[in-house]
């Protein structure tokens, strides 16, 4: 068998292989072991009985610290009405620049992953095992600016303060 | 007859109540520095207008009611009752100005939630709140803990004769040492002893959990404060379950057990007596209330079979009793899997548990563990007395600090403080129900604002009616003051109305 027959062969076979796992894919979501669509914590957390187990796409921002454990890393989610905690390999948080705080706007991710109701191998937590991610929009820096409003709102105050102060003055002498 | 309040009356009330809010105005330098160290300067404005605000409520009150007096116990009792109030009105100030509150309502709801040391929140996307304001939720508990007026007491109103009627009127009515200012210092002492050992510990498992040295720690002061004052505020929105972390769970619990330690109990294991704990009814109570709500819990939780290993539902399930126990309220599961997930065999496990509450002197809200002690000696005293021969003499003892005769006065106070709390936790219930929310779930709620706890199984959120609000207002604030000073504000002001 020559090179090129070979690499034939290989293509072949990756084809019949992407043929499978489409078909595979196909019959998981006809089965209902796999949504297509995010699916928002609310629901996740409201009938975690009815996806445990299954393949969810669940998506929101990344918040708080990527916390590593070895070859994987805990990532918590917000989707705006909880977080839920992803359990994932490091090779696939590389992409994630920013995390959600004060300072910052955190990236917006879908994560494709089995929704775990009460996880065996995390003391029971609700999480999702991670299989894929994919970053939807880069977050950003906040930058902080000065509120006009508040510093005036100090200043008057402050002077308010000062004549109450010289009147408690006044009245102990 | 009742007699309609003097001017003398008001004076001496309003110039205690002022240097009261005078001390909590400066405990909102804490945040300042904080914000300037995080280089928040919007949020530290917050604050100094918080401060000014405070300060200038303070400085009016004692100026207009200046006076040598001192407090009667009618007065001690009022004062203490309104300072909370207060505290909650202008420690909401600042949070109110960060933009994570809707209104100024759900803002004192969690000042209020933070003062009493519940832990129930209303906050708007939590997970974007500076460091600033989440430093000053955390604070708010650590002063409600240790007690809006003995931070009062210990730094500012020295001397006060009248100190011993405020420091009863905020539910504390046993003294370590016998002046009431030093033993006010004394909790201050453990409690920052404590501050340290607790921040470091839970910033090194944070650091080795993954996540950056100064969140860590960050994370570990706060955490620290609310768990030891028995509060459960977390700078998270996923409250515990944020860090995924065996070991910070384990540390978390043992804070909390020791927040729900009397602080008569902690001086005598730092003098050395350590086999108080063991001889104690409090701890001993404790226990036994542990071991058999824990019991009911893991029946249920065993009947249902969401959590199929053992060991996952000890984890699950023993973490959400003991913080419920000690009044914490700090959490590994979900609000709604409370309700979806729990049946109702667990969920009684876990009222029952909020509903005891820690010891008496410490930072835990509830009936507390001296009086179902008490209620229970009580019982057996009276078992007894029917099995044993009439001429029998009849002596029931217990130990608590040292070895005490069971008096009738002391149960009769035990169960009419039982009975109110029953009564101000039904109430909830009962509001709760009226709004249409289930009964497990309004009894759960109920009891949790009440015994002053703060899990939640999901009724608490901003959609909830203002007047449900306003109840579990009124429950955090009754629960953690015990009522007395409560009733004696409300017959104050039935006397203004009715009094000659």
């Amino acid at each position: 068998m020559n090179r090129l027959q070979a690499s034939g062969f290989r293509l072949q076979a990756t084809g019949y292989i992407n043929c499978l796992l489409v078909a595979c894919g196909l019959w998981l979501a006809a089965c209902g072991y796999c949504f297509a669509q995010p699916i928002s914590s609310t629901e996740l957390i409201n009938n975690a009985k009815f996806y445990d187990g299954k393949t969810v796409v669940y998506e929101g921002e990344v918040i708080g610290d990527i916390m590593v454990r070895g070859d994987y890393a805990w990532i918590n989610v917000n989707d705006g009405n909880s977080a839920i905690g992803i359990w994932i390999n490091t090779s696939l948080i590389k992409d994630i620049a920013y995390k959600g705080s004060y300072k910052s706007k955190g990236d917006w991710i879908e994560v494709t992953g089995t929704l775990q109701r009460a996880c065996p191998v995390h003391g029971g937590d609700l999480d999702i095992h991670a299989l894929a991610i994919k970053k939807i929009s880069l977050g950003r820096n906040i930058g902080e600016r000065l509120i006009p409003v508040k510093k005036n709102q100090v200043i008057i105050l402050a002077v308010i303060l000062c004549l109450v102060w010289i009147l408690k003055l006044l009245k102990r002498k | 007859m009742i007699l309609k309040p003097r001017l003398q009356d008001l004076k001496i009330i309003g110039f205690y109540l002022g240097k009261i809010i005078l001390g909590l105005a400066f405990t909102m330098l804490v945040p300042i520095i904080c914000g300037i160290a995080f280089r928040e300067t919007n949020p530290a404005l917050d604050f100094v207008i918080g401060l000014e605000i405070s300060l200038l409520f303070g400085l009016i009150l004692v100026t207009l009611c200046s006076t040598e007096k001192d407090l009667n116990w009618m007065q001690g009792m009022i004062v203490v009752s309104l300072s909370w109030l207060a505290a909650m009105v202008l420690g909401a100030i600042p949070l109110y100005l960060s933009g994570h509150w809707k209104s100024y309502l759900d803002t004192c709801f969690d000042a209020m939630s933070g003062f009493a040391t519940t832990g129930l929140t209303l906050a708007q996307d939590l997970d974007h709140l500076s460091y600033t304001h989440n430093l000053w939720r955390h604070l708010i508990m650590f002063i409600g803990g240790q007690g809006i007026v003995i931070v009062a007491l210990s730094f500012f109103v020295k001397g006060a004769s009248g100190a011993f009627k405020m420091y009863v009127g905020e539910a504390r009515d046993e003294r370590i040492l016998p002046n009431v200012i030093h033993t006010s210092r004394f909790i201050w002492l453990v409690s920052m002893v404590y501050l340290i050992l607790g921040t470091t510990a839970l910033g090194i498992v944070g650091t080795l959990n993954g996540m950056q040295p100064v969140n860590a720690f960050f994370h570990g002061a706060c955490i620290f404060m609310a768990a030891f004052d028995t509060g459960g505020f977390t700078p998270q929105s996923q409250n515990i379950l944020y860090y995924h972390s065996l070991p910070f769970e384990i540390v978390t619990i043992t804070i909390m057990i020791l927040g729900a330690i009397n602080f008569k109990l902690h001086y005598h294991l730092w003098t050395g007596k350590r086999r108080e704990i063991f001889r104690d009814i409090e701890t001993v109570t404790l226990f036994l209330t542990v071991m058999a709500t824990f019991v009911i819990t893991a029946a249920g939780l065993t009947q249902l079979g969401t959590y199929q290993k053992a060991t996952v539902l000890f984890r699950k399930g023993f973490y959400q009793l003991v913080s419920g126990h000690t009044g914490t309220g700090y959490m590994t599961i979900y609000a709604r899997q409370f309700i979806n997930e729990w049946n109702h065999l667990a969920l009684v496990g876990v009222i029952c548990a909020m509903a005891f509450g820690g010891a008496v002197c410490s930072t835990t809200g509830a009936i507390k563990m001296l009086r179902i002690g008490i209620i229970f000696k009580a019982l057996l005293e009276d078992i007894k007395r029917i099995i044993l021969p009439e001429r029998a003499i009849v002596v029931q003892k217990f130990h608590h600090i040292k070895e005490v005769f069971l008096e009738d006065k002391q149960v009769r106070a035990a169960l009419l403080i039982t009975l109110a709390y029953i009564i101000l936790y039904a109430l909830g219930a009962l509001v709760g129900m009226f709004f249409g929310y289930p009964f497990l779930d309004s009894l759960f709620e109920s009891t949790s604002a009440a015994a002053n706890v703060g899990l939640s199984c999901g009724i608490t959120s901003v959609g909830m009616p203002t007047a449900l609000k306003l109840t579990y207002i009124f429950q955090m604030w009754a629960g953690r003051l015990e009522f007395m000073s409560i009733f004696t504000l409300i017959g104050f002001f039935v006397a203004a109305v009715k009094g000659r």
